[in-house]
């Protein structure tokens, strides 16, 4: 193994739960504006980060705003000025955010966002599940959805990284599941704070443009120098076509998370898979599920108890969920018999988000594995090892007969 | 123009990085015409006659140097944005429609996160939210009331054609009591809209912020000494400008700046200011009416001009058209009440 430049030896362990994992994260990342409003499970992040303000320990401007509408409009405004931004919400939060979720990567605004994941009223329940992550799948954002807090604290300081990528300059939403993850104590190694801004290269750099009525090249930023209109109103003539860098960007975005993520390898001695998926025993396997979040520690761990019984079986976390890696699916789970994509939210009246893509990937492929979709843990119902273990004996049975005979099934609910 | 008198180059405005930019407030109005950059520039499409253009133009007019507008979403927005063009020579933003405040929030707090790293390359700059009677009365006041609260340093402007004009002439919060609109259409049994017009600048007095002022196109140099003094103060500022709309006032093209001098003359839209610690003060004609109340007119001079009120002039409906006056005159009492320079 590469002996990584800053070694664990020089990280400071710090035992935090998930959203102070973040919280330290976005301190060190000389964020200019962080604009956020309370919701649980969300909380302790903008409490955290309070602390910090209070005491002087970070120099950002700390913006509690009124609503999250307002939050995601100040990260805006900001960006839009040049500041580096963040703001972490959940659920309700999430979805008042809605609008301006489309306006941030429309405007094509770095900002990064923690979404600490938690089931959408009604009714009400503020434990996790993904059906807030879910909602804002098609609004131009990438989403990242972390396992543990340490990755987190990791992925929260790769984000800036990221969304800042001169060919990316999208807004970046880094998911972590409540409950699970936010309040649960986990040792997690931190770097030293100037590791950290030499690996994000200092403050935020700004992208530059040509503008021709100005007849240079400027900085995209509200510049009393460079007067810019942002936001201009734009109608059948030129949308579709300020549309279509959206599309790229996004494209090249699944490089740049990988990249990253080698590049936080060399730094930390930490990755995750290839920073788009993150594979277990997947290999010579049978029986694949795919699953977002924290459930993927639990089905590896039922997985590796399977294997010791003999049962072929394996676990695809995605760590990117948009963009949604496609073709990296297709390569990885190339001759597995059966796959089980397991969703913790539901599109209603359809299948889980998750299990549409993962069709989609397919489709195309002379070789298909049947898909079965599990719709589990909504509203932070726990996945027992019990209910892991009894996806698996499904999906071998499923292997065992070479039929779907229910495509969608819901594991713990009562009847 | 073939005036033939001298202009300024039409074009963006350009504030070049670490030099000093402390505009002068000029009134003599030939002279800013002649030297001053406009921030609105000719192009845009908002009507002919329309009020906000006029009050755009003056606002630019008593700027202090580097300045960003948010706008909210509205007629101006889409009138002087229309891709690839623009009209704006200032730096312009626009992200939907109740967060101009907001915006502009995050707009401040960016430059005071630059400001105090040393990466602002100016002393200052000012910032200012443009909105209009529905995104601030209605959709936008929780925005506007949490960057009041939380203190930010931006002047907010609303221009008040109190309606949605922009979506074709439907009531707002801000729309006066008995005005037709689309959604407060006057019918046979109900005289347009039921309501009064939510007291909005009271409402920002209420939120004890440095400053709070009303004003009008028609009373240009009372106007720039209020966004001057706005742009000063330590802390949020609320400049309300009456501002007319000729499609939803149904009034005369060339009239906007008439029917503006008359709702102050009426007492329909006194012009005051307050100034946090020391009270309200009536400006302009408003101060020169408190002192001679013989110059005060019967609100019928206002509602004359624009046909949204036509049918509160009718004979039959006399009965609105005193409960109208009875209340343009309490609010008015009301003012000379508070009022620190108003005769007593």
């Amino acid at each position: 193994m590469l002996k990584p430049r800053v070694p664990l030896e020089e990280q400071k362990v710090m035992p935090v739960n998930g959203d102070e994992a973040v919280a330290y994260a976005v301190k060190q990342c000389l964020v200019d504006v962080v604009a956020a409003y309370p919701i649980t499970p969300q909380t302790i992040i903008v409490e955290k980060f309070s602390e910090f303000v209070a005491n002087g320990e970070v120099k950002t401007q700390y913006v509690p705003v009124e609503s999250e509408h307002s939050a995601m409009s100040a990260c805006i405004g900001a960006a839009a000025a040049g500041a580096r931004t963040f703001t972490s919400t959940s659920a309700q939060g999430l979805a008042l955010m809605w609008e301006n979720l489309y306006i941030a990567s429309g405007l094509r605004l770095p900002i990064v966002m923690a979404v600490v994941n938690r089931a959408l009223s009604a009714p009400i329940n503020i434990h996790c599940d993904h059906s807030d992550a879910y909602g804002m799948r098609d609004s131009g954002w990438i989403q990242l959805f972390v396992e543990n807090s340490q990755e987190a604290y990791d992925t929260t300081i790769q984000a800036f990284k990221i969304a800042e990528h001169p060919e990316v300059q999208l807004p970046v939403a880094v998911n972590l599941d409540g409950f699970f993850l936010s309040h649960t104590l986990e040792n997690v190694y931190m770097l030293p704070d100037e590791e950290v801004h030499r690996f994000l290269g200092g403050y935020r750099k700004l992208v530059k443009t040509y503008v021709d009525y100005l007849n240079r090249e400027v900085e995209y930023k509200l510049d009393p120098a460079n007067p810019l209109s942002i936001g201009s109103l734009d109608l059948y003539d030129y949308y579709f076509e300020h549309k279509m860098p959206q599309v790229e960007a996004m494209k090249k975005a699944s490089d740049v998370v990988r990249r990253v993520n080698e590049e936080w390898y060399e730094l930390t001695g930490r990755s995750y898979g290839d920073g788009v998926i993150d594979s277990y025993a997947v290999e010579d396997a049978d029986a694949v599920v795919i699953v977002l979040g924290s459930s993927a520690g639990t089905m590896k761990y039922v997985a590796s108890l399977m294997r010791q019984k003999g049962f072929k079986v394996g676990v695809v976390r995605l760590r990117m969920f948009r963009p949604f890696p496609f073709s990296e699916v297709r390569e990885l789970l190339k001759g597995v018999k059966v796959v089980g994509v397991m969703d913790r939210g539901l599109s209603f009246g359809s299948y889980g988000p998750l299990y549409l893509e993962v069709n989609t990937a397919f489709y195309y492929s002379k070789e298909r594995p049947l898909l079965v979709n599990y719709i589990y843990g909504l509203g932070g119902r726990d996945l027992s090892p019990a209910m892991a273990e009894e996806v698996f004996m499904d999906l071998i049975e499923v292997a065992k007969i070479s039929e779907v005979r229910e495509h969608l099934k819901f594991i713990g609910v009562r009847s | 123009m073939s005036s033939g008198n001298p202009q300024p180059e039409i074009g963006p405005i350009e504030y070049e990085y670490g030099k000093e930019h402390s505009l002068p407030l000029e009134f003599n109005l030939r002279k800013l015409a002649e030297t001053r950059k406009p921030i609105l520039l000719p192009g845009h499409r908002l009507c002919a006659g329309c009020g906000a253009a006029i009050v755009i133009k003056l606002i630019g007019y008593a700027l202090r140097g580097p300045t960003v507008i948010a706008n909210a979403t509205g007629c101006i927005e889409v009138a002087t944005t229309i891709f690839p063009y623009t009209s704006w020579a200032i730096p312009w933003i626009h992200v939907a429609f109740e967060n101009a405040a907001a915006v502009a929030s995050g707009i401040e707090a960016a430059y005071k996160a630059f400001q105090e790293a040393g990466r602002l390359p100016y002393k200052n700059v000012d910032v200012i939210a443009l909105a209009g009677d529905g995104g601030t009365y209605d959709i936008g006041i929780q925005a506007l009331s949490g960057m009041a609260e939380r203190g930010h340093k931006v002047l907010y402007v609303l221009y008040d054609n109190e309606a949605y004009m922009n979506t074709g002439i439907q009531r707002s919060g801000g729309t006066p009591i008995y005005a037709w609109t689309t959604t407060s259409p006057v019918g046979s049994i109900i005289p347009g809209k039921t309501q009064p017009k939510k007291p909005i600048a009271d409402i920002m007095v209420a939120h004890r912020i440095p400053y709070v002022a009303t004003a009008t196109a028609a009373h240009w140099a009372d106007l720039f000494r209020k966004v001057r003094r706005g742009l000063e103060a330590n802390g949020p500022a609320f400049l309300h400008v009456l501002s007319s709309c000729n499609r939803g006032w149904r009034h005369a093209l060339e009239v906007a700046v008439e029917v503006s001098r008359r709702a102050v003359d009426t007492c329909y839209f006194p012009l005051w200011e307050y100034k946090l610690g020391e009270g309200y003060y009536l400006t302009d004609r408003s101060l020169q009416i408190a002192r001679n109340p013989k110059l005060k007119q019967p609100i019928e001079k206002y509602l004359e001009l624009q046909e949204r009120f036509r049918h509160i002039l009718r004979p039959e409906a006399a009965k609105l058209l005193k409960q109208l006056q009875e209340y343009v005159d309490a609010v008015w009492q009301d003012l000379l009440n508070r009022a620190v320079n108003a005769p007593k």
